[in-house]
């Protein structure tokens, strides 16, 4: 519809033009420039009412206020951590749905998988609280059957945050494996356990390697929804969930500090770029891909 | 490991036992949200005081107000669909063209541009957010002090959540719809151009109805995300709130079971969204 021969007709020019036009304004008005400003406003200071300078000063409060980068850190350490347990227990599934059934079986199971996912993250945050929280279902059980003397606050943990993380991510986990696990071939793994394989270096040796792609996609999208996750850690973390994204929000939000909360929002960004590249490096691959796969 | 293979009877069990486990997982915390959206307590937490429909319908007397009768509630909701129906329309028509111009036209720096459009999927809802809010500030700061003009739309507010969420979910659409006009077999386009067919015709009668598949299931997601937004819309909203902002900021309080009501409204919603998007393609596949 659109095929111009090169140096075509003005007429092909005004169709590219204003092809062209939806994509541009999209991707500039509200990715390329607001990311720009967003860096300028980050390297600025507030002078006097109105009146700003150039600086590093908002980097600079972010290294030398030890809560800060403390939570920082302690962000990304949670997030690998639930990204790990997220491919733990995702792996399994994952295995079952693309191997062990077949035909109708597993694309129930599949489907089955799924359903949650279709329900926003505030039900079941919803879901999670009413049966954690100190009365509520597990702590009562718990208490009623005397494995705790009365009910615990199962709520406002780290290891509370984790399982609401992994709970959001298997999703974004269990597509891609299923999807790398399938075009696995049978016959290899049939050859690999003739030629003497066991279980562990099969897996080591043959399932891995194949599915590398699927894992690392799996894992970069996880590790980025996890780091930006704002919603699980509040709720389930309570005052001590720490979270970063709930450093930018009080920057930008409740105390109106925005250069503050530009120069958070960019290290954030810095770290789950640095992540992703890291993650299509180590195992070779091209960010297109990957994404399309995911 | 594959049933080819001979399986030791305790990995057969195991793995029985885990999926069951697994599921479990998944399930319980709807399950649970589901119940006691019928529990006949003030608070959404055992032990079960017997069944009622008070949170959905209401009950004077006893001073519960149920879903039906909840205005904030009622209100959000709509605020949350007419969002969504903003960006459902923007990202499949933007998604559309898009498809278009990187399957069919030829033109510098078209690889970057590829390049660019993946890049919202990588950017953190919450920064999504502050950047497009803080640019809009920007906009409107200078427009009142050199023009004089206020422009009202880029004060936090929901013309600026549709923009937010529009701003990854376009990218979404756009890959979906993209795979498909990929595959799109061109010969059956120049056949109809041979037989005399005009390009309008071409397009409304051969192309977009191959792409329809496409676009419809393009529509049901950018629909969901929209609804689903927290991060970005967190960060962009003003004084109406749109449902999950709503929800979180009742969650915090400790809300009533109503929140259960509405939760299970959203469950069965999507599930008949979801019903209905396999049903359609099913019937293709017949």
């Amino acid at each position: 519809m659109v095929d111009t021969p090169a140096g075509g007709a003005w007429k092909g020019r005004l169709m590219l033009g204003l092809m062209l036009a939806p994509a541009v304004l999209w991707l500039f008005a509200l990715i390329v420039l607001p990311h720009v400003d967003l860096a300028l406003l980050s390297f600025r200071e507030r002078l006097a009412p109105r009146q700003y300078g150039a600086s590093l000063a908002q980097y600079r409060t972010f290294f030398g206020e030890p809560l800060y980068w403390h939570v920082f850190v302690r962000t990304a350490v949670m997030s690998a951590i639930a990204t790990a347990l997220t491919l733990l227990f995702a792996f399994p599934v994952a295995w079952t749905i693309a191997k062990l059934t077949r035909g109708r079986t597993s694309a129930l199971l599949f489907v089955v998988c799924l359903i949650p996912f279709w329900v926003s993250e505030t039900v079941r945050t919803l879901g999670w609280m009413i049966l954690l929280r100190e009365s509520g279902v597990l702590p009562q059980l718990l208490a009623h059957l005397g494995v705790t003397d009365v009910p615990v606050e199962l709520l406002y943990h780290d290891a509370t945050i984790l399982v609401g993380l992994v709970y959001t991510s298997l999703l974004f986990m269990v597509v891609p494996l299923v999807n790398s696990f399938e075009s696995l071939d049978n016959s290899l793994i049939e050859a690999a356990y003739d030629l003497g394989g066991n279980a562990g270096s099969i897996l080591r040796e043959i399932v891995i390697p194949h599915a590398t792609p699927g894992i690392t996609a799996g894992c970069i999208v996880v590790f980025m929804l996890t780091l930006g996750n704002y919603l699980t850690p509040n709720l389930l973390g309570g005052k001590n969930s720490q979270w970063f994204t709930e450093q930018i929000y009080t920057q930008f939000i409740t105390r109106f500090n925005w250069e503050q909360g530009a120069a958070f929002g960019f290290l954030l960004l810095a770290l789950s770029t640095a992540m992703v590249w890291v993650g299509l490096k180590a195992s070779g691959q091209r960010f297109g891909d990957v994404m399309r796969r995911a | 490991m594959i049933p080819s293979l001979p399986t030791p009877r305790w990995l057969r069990a195991t793995t029985l036992l885990y999926l069951g486990a697994f599921l479990l997982f998944l399930f319980l915390p709807l399950i649970t949200v589901g119940v006691f959206a019928f529990n006949d307590a003030p608070y959404p937490a055992p032990p079960w005081k017997g069944f009622t429909l008070d949170w959905f319908v209401g009950n004077e007397p006893a001073g519960r107000t149920g879903l039906f009768g909840d205005e904030e509630l009622l209100s959000s909701i709509w605020t949350s669909f007419v969002v969504a129906c903003w960006v459902t329309g923007l990202s499949v028509a933007v998604g559309t063209l898009n498809a278009f111009l990187m399957e069919r036209a030829r033109f510098r720096g078209k690889e970057a541009l590829s390049m660019l459009m993946l890049v919202p999927l990588v950017i953190p809802g919450v920064i999504l957010g502050i950047s497009i809010l803080a640019f809009a500030s920007r906009i409107a700061e200078f427009a009142s002090d050199v023009a004089g003009i206020e422009l009202e739309f880029l004060r936090p507010g929901l013309p600026l959540v549709v923009l937010g969420q529009f701003s990854y979910i376009a990218a979404i659409a756009t890959i979906t719809i993209s795979a498909r006009l990929k595959r799109f077999d061109r010969t059956l386009e120049e056949a109809a151009l041979n037989l005399g067919a005009s390009r309008a015709a071409v397009l409304r009668t051969i192309t977009l109805p191959y792409l329809r598949p496409a676009m419809i299931g393009s529509a049901a997601i950018a629909f969901l995300m929209s609804f689903e937004n927290f991060n970005t819309t967190l960060m962009l909203v003003g004084a109406d709130a749109p449902l999950t902002i709503m929800m979180y900021g009742r969650m915090r309080e400790g809300a009533t079971p109503v929140l259960n009501a509405v939760s299970l409204f959203l469950m069965v919603a999507s599930a008949l969204l979801a019903l209905t998007l396999m049903r359609r393609s099913d019937r293709r596949a017949e």
